[in-house]
């Protein structure tokens, strides 16, 4: 199935056909990073802006060099020291930037929703890195980019994602794309971190680590935010991680011997992840890195290259 | 919405199978003879069936000479000059390479040569892949209508069509068969 939309918002709208089209051309995209020389000449001319309202080095990073590598100019815009901390409105700023006619506008924004809204407000393709606890659809991209690569196959896999998923827009995004490439998903964390709508995602859900690990064929555990011991989420970071932390003893008792570990990123070591897990044999954590920048490449890619099926690019 | 190309009829057969294969066995001929030997030789096939076509050629050259040479398949999709013009979104299949082309003699392989475009591009991405020392280019059915200065150095065989027509390189790997027709537009 071929690409046809004008933005990556949400992976929830996407059919299993497009996910795996983005897939499939990360993939490919892949041998470039082996290159001696790095640099395709498909998005030549092209603009890419990255506007970013969250600190972020990795995903920033990552979408910078996707653009470089396929040939375009990209710029990056972070709110601060910039016309946001003078006033200006999200939607006022984006339509300034607009007005350069840049081809694709990268942004994240602490509010859920921010990218869909430049969607609707802006002719250009809209590529969203990252909305509030909402999505975060190229880290879910990645993720499964990992997960075939290392498994050879979704269908019937089954996978815990493990921590705060109440407020992870890595678990939302990776829930919906896992669901509907036919895996099973188990969450798993305290209660308070886990959403009332679990259920409704189609997820299983265990408040016991040692359960929700037993027989899965991927681990993804989420980074543990401390501003949720603050709000009274956990009682410490210690009991945390006394209960939630992967340990090798635990992965020894109760995991499959080929279990994938991942995690996006960044990780606190001793927390979530045991030092001993994060860089033992089952992790892949660095292989998802490396992915990034081909999902990226092929996100930006498919909205850019090529004329766009609904609107005219400039 | 991509623009719906007209039904296609067969008008006529080029090459039948014996054929095909006679002409692929007198390029691998050829291509020893030009370059004196299989010494520092690749294959490097245009996707899809230019990779088919590769791979028959190295083994009949094995066949030929006892030498295995590496071949290799490219993807000119990043490389299009009519990126901007296509409807929809590119469709990006891999380049494998995995020998180093530096100071080699490249074979280049497809299976129709026709404005030269593809060529163009296949040149560029090889050369951003390393510095050959020569590039060549084996075709196995030359149509005409070229657009860029482009020739090719082995051919299977010379066949001038309009532009209205199609040429049909059937593989038994891809289609089941090994053929090649000329097709045209059924009359509406």
């Amino acid at each position: 199935m071929g690409w046809t939309r004008k933005d990556l918002v949400t992976i929830r709208e996407l059919e299993a056909a497009e996910i795996l089209t983005l897939i499939d051309t990360a993939a490919s995209l892949q041998e470039i990073a082996g290159r001696e020389i790095k640099k395709v000449p498909a998005l030549r001319g092209k603009t890419i802006v990255n506007l970013f309202y969250e600190n972020s080095t990795r995903t920033r990073t990552s979408f910078e060099i996707a653009g470089k590598w396929l040939s375009a100019d990209v710029i990056n815009f972070s709110a601060s020291g910039s016309s946001a901390a003078k006033g200006e409105s999200f939607v006022d700023t984006a339509r300034n930037i607009a007005a350069m006619s840049p081809d694709v506008v990268v942004v994240r924004h602490s509010a859920s929703g921010a990218p869909a809204l430049l969607a609707k407000a802006l002719p250009c393709a809209i590529v969203n890195a990252g909305d509030g606890a909402h999505e975060h659809p190229t880290q879910a991209l990645l993720d499964l980019l990992t997960i075939r690569e290392k498994k050879g196959h979704f269908d019937g896999l089954s996978v815990a994602i493990v921590g705060d998923i109440a407020h992870s827009r890595v678990a939302r995004s990776n829930i919906h794309g896992m669901r509907k490439l036919g895996m099973t998903v188990t969450v798993a964390g305290p209660p308070t971190l886990i959403p009332p709508y679990a259920q409704e995602l189609g997820c299983k859900v265990s408040y016991r680590l040692e359960d929700a690990i037993r027989d899965v064929d991927v681990i993804m555990m989420l980074r543990l935010q401390q501003e949720r011991m603050h709000a009274g989420l956990i009682p410490s970071l210690r009991e945390y991680s006394r209960y939630w932390g992967l340990t090798l003893d635990r992965l020894a008792a109760h995991a499959r011997p080929d279990v994938l570990i991942m995690h996006p990123g960044p990780v606190n070591r001793g927390v979530e992840l045991s030092p001993e897990v994060a860089d033992g044999p089952y992790s892949v954590i660095l292989d998802q890195v490396a992915k990034g920048v081909a999902v990226r490449m092929a996100v930006l890619l498919l909205l850019a290259g090529g004329r766009s099926a609904e609107g005219p690019s400039q | 919405m991509a623009a719906r190309s007209p039904r296609l009829r067969e008008k006529a057969e080029v090459l039948d199978t014996a054929a095909l294969d006679r002409a692929l066995t007198r390029i691998a001929h050829e291509i020893l003879e030009r370059n004196g030997g299989a010494k520092d030789l690749t294959f490097v096939g245009l996707r899809t069936r230019g990779v088919t076509l590769a791979q028959r050629l190295a083994a009949k050259i094995a066949a030929i000479d006892g030498a295995s040479l590496p071949v290799g398949a490219l993807d000119i999709t990043l490389y299009r000059d009519d990126l901007d013009s296509m409807h929809g979104a590119p469709v990006v299949r891999a380049t494998e390479i995995p020998f180093s082309i530096k100071d080699k003699t490249v074979v280049l392989v497809d299976d129709v040569l026709f404005t030269g475009r593809t060529i163009r591009a296949a040149l560029d991405a090889l050369i951003d892949l390393g510095r050959p020392k020569m590039i060549q280019l084996a075709i196995l059915v030359d149509r005409g209508h070229r657009e860029l200065p482009i020739r090719p150095d082995y051919i299977g065989k010379n066949l001038p069509t309009s532009r209205r027509e199609a040429v049909a390189v059937r593989l038994t790997e891809h289609d089941g068969e090994d053929r090649v027709v000329i097709e045209e537009p059924e009359e509406g």
